[in-house]
């Protein structure tokens, strides 16, 4: 079989191809179940999809792209993989009107202008101080600069990237194919490590198709019951087993109710932890108690009308 | 198990040509899979310890999925090519028949990635009625039949290639007028209420720094974003027509634009409309629009928008355009709650009635009444003239 060329990133950016290439077939041995059980180890309980999205993000270099409703832990993962791989975990918050000054450099102008009073003084010519004042010293990293910049390579997550404008969304490709920066007044700055960059969206734009190809993709859905109950133990060591039973299975009923947003694993911890501190044993102690501390699950006016006090204790039936 | 893994070992080139040809049924299915996919993939299952089926369909998926909807159809067709299994239902389920050039993107655009047998269901349907639309009984053909009795100067007459041109003319005009909304990001400019600090240094290094020449930053004007819900039910069918060349007008704009109709339920057109062809669209078009045409439900129509596309297509910049009637079969305050529902994530929502170009007509239709609270703007759409004079009002909102 003939040798596959380097898959992304090319070649240049990633240092000698031949032995990052041998790298690649070492690392991808390795079963995306040891991945799993750091994950575990980390306290990020996650299933066999998602390891192997991340198994692959790590091994092959490719960015990750993990899409999903809002609360199914996607910000979670990266941190949690941050911690298994002992790596530095740098992320970028997108928001609209976010452009690639505040991503990847800015100069200190502040420092800047100081500078230029004080080498007048020195009679130095212009090129001199300007060559001084863009130097290293002034440069304030912003998160894509200082990733590529690592020795070992970070963790980057881009969080809610469909939140940026589309021209983000190209300039930000740029970057993820070259792994390289130019900075007019500096010069080209090459990536000395290559980050493992994941990349969380939840549906508020449509993603490019070219952003799509370029990444891996990774659903992430809800947990089932299982995995929610392991989270929920794994978060809270604390909780009564039959009370962590109870809760989680209200809450995945809960999911099947007509809601506008349903509850996230976020909300079933903090529900969670919210009944612990109320000392209820089970959920069927006290309706009234109950229905108040749904307020940690159900984040609008619509979805607390939507179950009053008869739903909550038709699912407290079920589950009680 | 008997795997791909041990038949990897048999033969290297068996698996090269057995990839290329999982590729292509990738590829028929609607993923955006090349020649580096390919590799990629060919990458993983030369390097990879992979014991079994399982381990690789996982890590194929993980590598060639694009969006949600390939991502849960996958295992579907991984078992339908390697394993022969399911082969029906693998296809089926996947909303795309293989062979079929033409059909596949309309459908891929206007059925859910559930893919169940029910988003088979507007195919055969338009097949059927493809020769002779039955006859309908509905509260939307009622409606109609009541406007046939009104003034004849209507769309309906609208035909030539002419009035169609001047429609897709007329939407490009309105396009025009509502063209931009102020942007929250800054690009430079002379002009502009934010110092650009960098650009003013960098200008002024040559008169040692001291700021002379000051650099501004402004807010750029950005498109608007359009969703256009086309009613193409009974009652509207004399209009429909028309209004999809308006439609297909202002999609040919440069403004980012989604399209929708809707008349029992909800489906994606802006593909359709898209295609370069524009006697080819208009026919697949009219074929979908005049395949449907029974009963109107606006409010489940707006249900399913809510739900499945609002996030997607709406943002802070858009303006939904609803053309229609206002004759709905479902209840009155369920439309009121989608509506409720639709104007907390768009800023504008502009309703076209036709029938507001007659004489003496109040939005009595229950669904028409109960809507009124939310319309920003309720404007006639009978003529081109009416469309026409939307300029005006469209450029204030």
């Amino acid at each position: 079989m003939d040798e596959p060329p380097p898959l992304s990133p090319p070649a240049h950016a990633a240092g000698s191809g031949v032995e990052d290439r041998l790298q690649h077939r070492a690392i991808l041995k390795v079963d995306y179940k040891s991945l799993q059980s750091d994950l575990a180890a980390a306290g990020y309980i996650a299933d066999e999809a998602l390891a192997m999205a991340l198994r692959l993000c790590v091994s092959l270099k490719r960015p990750l792209l993990l899409e999903g409703e809002a609360g199914v832990g996607k910000t979670d993962v990266a941190k949690a993989l941050a911690a298994a791989l002992k790596a530095r975990l740098i992320r970028l918050q997108c928001y609209e009107g976010l452009d690639a000054n505040s991503t990847l450099y800015e100069w200190n102008y502040q420092r800047q202008l100081l500078a230029i009073r004080t080498h007048e003084h020195e009679r130095l010519s212009a090129d001199e101080i300007e060559h001084h004042i863009f130097s290293e010293d002034y440069l304030l990293r912003r998160p894509l600069l200082e990733a590529i910049s690592q020795r070992t390579p970070p963790v980057l997550l881009i969080d809610e990237v469909d939140r940026a404008d589309e021209e983000f969304e190209a300039f930000l490709m740029e970057i993820l194919s070259d792994f390289q920066v130019t900075i007019p007044e500096l010069g080209t700055v090459t990536a000395r490590s290559i980050p493992h960059v994941i990349l969380t969206s939840n549906g508020t734009r449509a993603l490019s198709d070219a952003l799509r190809r370029r990444c891996l993709y990774s659903y992430v859905d809800f947990p089932d019951e299982q995995k929610e109950l392991a989270i929920v133990r794994a978060r809270l060591p604390g909780i009564d087993q039959r009370l962590a039973e109870q809760a989680v299975r209200f809450v995945q009923l809960l999911r099947h109710e007509d809601l506008e947003k349903k509850p996230g694993i976020a909300e079933t911890l903090d529900w969670a932890s919210a009944l612990v501190g109320l000392d209820l044993r089970s959920l069927d102690d006290d309706a009234l108690v109950l229905q108040a501390s749904l307020i940690c699950l159900l984040k609008t006016e619509a979805d607390l009308k939507a179950v009053p006090r008869e739903v909550a204790a038709r699912l407290v039936g079920k589950v009680a | 198990m008997t795997t791909i893994g041990a038949e990897r070992d048999r033969s290297s080139a068996g698996i090269v040509a057995r990839l290329s040809g999982f590729m292509a049924h990738l590829r028929l299915n609607g993923f955006a899979v090349g020649p580096g996919e390919t590799e990629a993939a060919l990458a993983f299952l030369a390097a990879g310890d992979l014991a079994d089926a399982a381990t690789i369909r996982l890590g194929l998926k993980t590598m060639l999925s694009g969006d949600r909807g390939q991502w849960e159809r996958f295992e579907a067709l991984f078992d339908a090519y390697w394993f022969g299994r399911g082969v029906k239902r693998a296809v089926k389920s996947s909303t795309i028949p293989r062979g079929d050039d033409r059909r596949p993107e309309i459908w891929r655009a206007t059925s859910a990635p559930e893919g169940s047998a029910e988003s088979y269901g507007p195919v055969a349907k338009l097949e059927q009625e493809e020769g002779e639309p039955p006859e309908r009984a509905s509260a939307g053909q009622l409606a109609a039949s009541r406007q046939d009795l009104l003034a004849r100067t209507d769309l309906r007459e609208l035909a030539g290639a002419d009035d169609v041109a001047e429609a897709e003319l007329i939407a490009e005009r309105l396009a025009r007028a509502m063209r931009y909304r102020l942007s929250r990001r800054r690009v430079p400019s002379i002009r502009g209420k934010v110092l650009d600090l960098r650009r003013s240094i960098r200008r002024n290094l040559s008169r040692g720094g001291e700021p002379i020449e000051l650099m501004y930053r402004r807010r750029p004007d950005r498109p608007v974003n359009l969703v256009l819900l086309l009613d193409v039910s009974g009652s509207m069918k004399v209009y429909s027509r028309f209004l999809v060349c308006f439609v297909r007008g202002l999609l040919g704009t440069w403004i980012e634009t989604h399209a929708f109709v809707f008349h029992t339920r909800l489906v994606h057109i802006s593909g359709v409309l898209r295609e370069h062809d524009r006697l080819r669209a208009m026919d697949r078009l009219s074929l979908m629009v005049e395949g449907f045409g029974g009963g109107t439900r606006i409010a489940g129509a707006l249900k399913s928008f809510n739900d499945r596309y609002a996030r997607e297509v709406l943002n802070s910049r858009s303006t939904v355009i609803m053309m229609s009637d206002g004759y709905d079969t479902d209840p009155a305050d369920s439309l009121v709650r989608e509506l409720a529902r639709l104007k907390r994530r768009t800023r504008r929502l502009v309703w076209l009635n036709p029938l507001l170009g007659w004489r003496d007509y109040t939005p009595v239709a229950r669904a028409m009444a109960a809507a009124m609270p939310f319309i920003d703007c309720f404007a006639a759409a009978h003529s081109l003239e009416s469309l026409a004079a939307l300029e005006a009002e469209l450029s204030r909102l």
